[in-house]
C-alpha cells in the first residue's frame, strides 16, 4: 500500500495513544506494588519515593494466598490437560472421518460457549449439591465439580482450534502410519499428536487461561478450602484496610505465568484464536 | 466465508519425520482392545466413541443444566428447597409474570438493569471495535518497534480478568487512586474529587475498564484479516490513482466484513453477559448505574436464594440473545447476498 505522508505521524498519534492507554494501568500495577503501604493510601504518585520489597512477603500473610494459589494450580492444570485431552480425540474424529452428526456436534459444542454463564450457574450449583445427597460425590464447594466445569469452557474453543492444527497435517502421515500397522489410535498416538505439538501446547495454555481467571462460579462453587485465587483476591478488599500495595503485588504474581506463557505462545495462540474466528 | 489462508503452524512441523521409528509394542494397547470389535463397525463407530467423552461432558455441565435451568424457572424453588428441589411446589408463570410486571420491585429491576446493559453493550462493542480498527490499520506496514507494540496490546487480553480489573479499582479509589490524581491534581479539571465506584460514574469506570480488556481481541482478529487481504488489490487501485483513503473505504473496510459480521456478534455475547467486570470492580453490589444483566440476576438469585425467579430471568435473558444473534444473522447475511 503506498503510503502517504502524514500516516507515520498518524501511526505515531494513533499507536501512542493506544500503547499509553494500554500501559498505564500496568505500570500503576507494578510501581504500586514496590510502594510501602503510606504512600498507596495516600495521594498517588508516578514515581514511588520508597521502593520496597515488603508487599511481596506481607501478601501471603494477609491472606492464605498461598493456598488459593495452589488450589488455582490445581483446578487449572486438571482442567486445562482434561480438556486438552477430550479436545484432541473430538478433533481427530471431526479432521480425518466425515460421519453423520458431525456438522451439528460443532455446532452445538460452539454455541454452548455463547449461553450466558449465569444461566447454567444456578442449575448445576443445584445438580451438583443434589448429586452430593442422591449418591455421594460431593461435588458442589469441591475442587472436582470446579474442575469439571472448567474443562468445558475451554473445550469448544479447544476442539475448534485443534481441528485447524490437524487439518494442516496431511493425512498422508497417518496412512504411512496405518499402512506399518497401527490402528486409527495408533496413528493419532504416534504420528499426529507429535506432529502437532505446538498447537497442543497452545491450546493447553489457552485451556489453563481460561480457568486461572474464571470468577462466576468460582465465587459460588468454592469454600474457604478449596477457594482460587479469582475469589482469593478479593480478600485483601474486605478487611478494614485494603493493602493496596499488597493486592497490586499479589495481583502481578498470579498475572506473570499466564501472561509469559501466553506471550511466548502467541504466534501459534493467535493463529489458533483468529482462524477459529475468522473462518 | 473462509477468510484465514495462512499456513498454520502444523503445515510445517508435520513435513519433518514424525517421531515414529519402529512399533513399540507397550503403546498398541488401544488399538488391541478396538481389535475386538468387527471392522465395518469399529469404522463406523470409531469417530463417535472419539467424540463421546466431549458430548458427555457437553451434555452434564451445558446441556442438562439448561433444561433444569428451564424447569427451575417454573417452580417456587425458594431457599427452603435448594438440596431437595423435587419437593419444590410449582409456580407456573409466576416466576416469569413477576420478572416483566414493570409496576412490581423486581420487574422494575429488571427491566432498568436491562436498559443499563443495552447501553453499555452499545458503547462498549463500538469503543472496542473503534480502537480495534485503528489500531490493526495503523499496524499495517513496517515500522520499528511494532512487534513489541503488538506484544504490548496483547497483555490485557492475557491478564487474568480480576487482576486487570482490581488494579483499575484501585485507580479509580477517590483519595489514593490514579485518575483523580490526573484529573483533579495534575489537570485541575474538578475542584471536588469525583466518586468512580459510587453513583453515575460508576458506567464511565465499568465502561473504561470492560474498553481496555476487550479492544485488544477485536485488534487481533482484524489484524489477522487485514494479512488476509491479497496485496495485489491495493496494487491495482493505486495503479487506478487511489489515495490511502480511498483504499481504506474502497478495499479494507469492505474486506473486512466478513469478520466484522462474526466479531461483533462475539463481542455482544461477551458484551451483554460480561460478569467478571462489575463483580471485582464493585464487589457484590454493583451501584444501580452500572448494574448489568448478569449481576443483577446473580445478586437476586444469591441474596434472596429464590432460584425459581433467577432462572426464569436467566431464561428470558437467554430468548433474548437468541432473538437478537438470529435477527442479527438474518440481517447481515441478506445485505450481504445483496451486495
Amino acid at each position: 500500500m503506498r503510503e502517504p505522508r502524514w500516516l507515520p505521524w498518524a501511526r505515531w498519534i494513533g499507536l501512542g495513544s493506544l500503547g499509553l492507554f494500554t500501559l498505564v494501568p500496568l505500570y500503576v500495577m507494578a510501581t504500586s506494588a514496590i510502594k510501602p503501604l503510606g504512600d498507596v493510601q495516600g495521594d498517588f504518585s508516578w514515581i514511588p519515593t520508597t521502593v520496597t520489597l515488603q508487599p511481596f512477603f506481607d501478601m501471603w500473610r494477609t491472606v492464605p494466598l498461598a493456598h488459593y494459589f495452589v488450589n488455582s494450580l490445581i483446578v487449572a492444570s486438571a482442567a486445562s490437560v482434561a480438556s486438552v485431552v477430550v479436545a484432541i480425540f473430538a478433533a481427530y474424529a471431526i479432521s480425518r472421518y466425515r460421519f453423520p452428526g458431525r456438522k451439528i456436534f460443532s455446532i452445538t459444542v460452539l454455541s454452548t460457549q455463547m449461553f450466558p454463564g449465569i444461566l447454567f450457574l444456578l442449575p448445576l450449583f443445584m445438580i451438583f449439591a443434589n448429586l452430593g445427597d442422591l449418591i455421594g460425590l460431593e461435588l458442589s464447594a469441591s475442587r472436582t465439580g470446579l474442575i469439571i466445569t472448567y474443562l468445558t469452557f475451554s473445550l469448544p474453543f479447544a476442539i475448534w482450534m485443534l481441528v485447524g492444527y490437524l487439518d494442516s497435517i496431511p493425512t498422508a502421515l497417518d496412512e504411512a502410519a496405518q499402512v506399518d500397522g497401527s490402528g486409527p489410535l495408533g496413528a493419532l498416538l504416534r504420528v499426529v499428536i507429535p506432529a502437532a505439538m505446538p498447537g497442543i501446547v497452545a491450546v493447553t495454555i489457552y485451556a489453563f487461561m481460561t480457568s486461572w481467571g474464571e470468577v462466576l462460579f468460582a465465587s459460588v462453587m468454592t469454600d474457604e478450602s478449596t477457594r482460587t485465587l479469582a475469589v482469593g483476591l478479593q480478600g485483601y478488599a474486605t478487611q478494614n484496610d485494603v493493602y493496596w500495595n499488597q493486592v497490586m503485588a499479589a495481583s502481578l504474581v498470579v498475572s506473570v505465568p499466564v501472561v509469559a506463557g501466553f506471550l511466548l505462545l502467541q504466534r501459534y495462540l493467535v493463529q489458533g484464536l483468529t482462524a477459529g474466528a475468522v473462518k | 466465508m473462509v477468510v484465514s489462508t495462512t499456513p498454520r503452524p502444523g503445515a510445517r512441523r508435520g513435513a519433518r519425520s514424525p517421531g515414529g521409528g519402529p512399533p513399540r509394542p507397550g503403546r498398541r494397547g488401544l488399538d488391541r482392545v478396538t481389535a475386538l470389535i468387527p471392522v465395518r463397525l469399529r469404522r463406523l463407530g470409531l469417530p463417535y466413541l472419539l467424540i463421546l467423552p466431549a458430548i458427555l461432558l457437553e451434555l452434564l455441565i451445558h446441556l442438562v443444566p439448561m433444561v433444569v435451568g428451564i424447569a427451575m424457572s417454573f417452580l417456587k424453588l425458594t431457599q427452603f428447597f435448594i438440596r431437595n428441589w423435587s419437593a419444590a411446589p410449582g409456580a407456573g408463570l409466576a416466576n416469569y409474570e413477576i420478572a416483566v410486571d414493570f409496576d412490581s420491585a423486581v420487574g422494575r429491576g429488571l427491566l432498568h438493569s436491562f436498559t443499563v446493559t443495552v447501553a453499555f453493550t452499545l458503547l462498549a462493542i463500538g469503543l472496542a471495535w473503534l480502537l480495534g480498527t485503528a489500531g490493526a490499520v495503523l499496524m499495517q506496514g513496517s515500522f520499528r518497534g511494532r512487534g513489541l507494540l503488538r506484544t504490548l496490546f496483547l497483555v490485557p487480553y492475557a491478564l487474568p480478568a480480576y487482576a486487570a480489573v482490581i488494579t483499575w479499582s484501585f485507580m479509580f479509589q477517590r483519595d489514593s487512586g490514579m485518575v483523580n490524581h490526573v484529573l483533579v491534581d495534575q489537570l485541575g479539571l474538578a475542584d471536588d474529587r469525583p466518586f468512580w465506584l459510587i453513583g453515575g460514574n460508576s458506567f464511565v469506570a465499568l465502561l473504561v475498564t470492560y474498553v481496555w480488556r476487550t479492544w485488544p481481541f477485536a485488534f487481533l482478529m482484524l489484524m489477522a484479516a487485514l494479512q488476509n487481504i491479497p496485496s495485489d488489490l491495493y496494487e491495482a487501485s493505486a495503479i487506478d490513482g487511489a489515495g490511502w483513503w480511498k483504499q481504506l473505504r474502497s478495499i479494507t473496510l469492505p474486506m473486512l466484513r466478513p469478520v466484522n459480521q462474526v466479531l461483533v456478534l462475539v463481542l455482544f455475547l461477551w458484551t451483554f453477559n460480561d460478569f467478571n467486570t462489575p463483580y471485582v470492580l464493585f464487589g457484590k453490589s454493583a451501584p444501580e448505574e452500572a448494574d448489568l444483566i448478569s449481576i443483577h440476576i446473580y445478586q437476586s438469585s444469591f441474596v434472596t436464594w429464590n432460584f425459581g425467579s433467577g432462572s426464569a430471568m436467566s431464561v428470558l435473558l437467554l430468548l433474548f440473545l437468541l432473538l437478537v444473534t438470529a435477527v442479527y444473522l438474518v440481517a447481515t447475511s441478506r445485505r450481504r447476498s445483496d451486495a
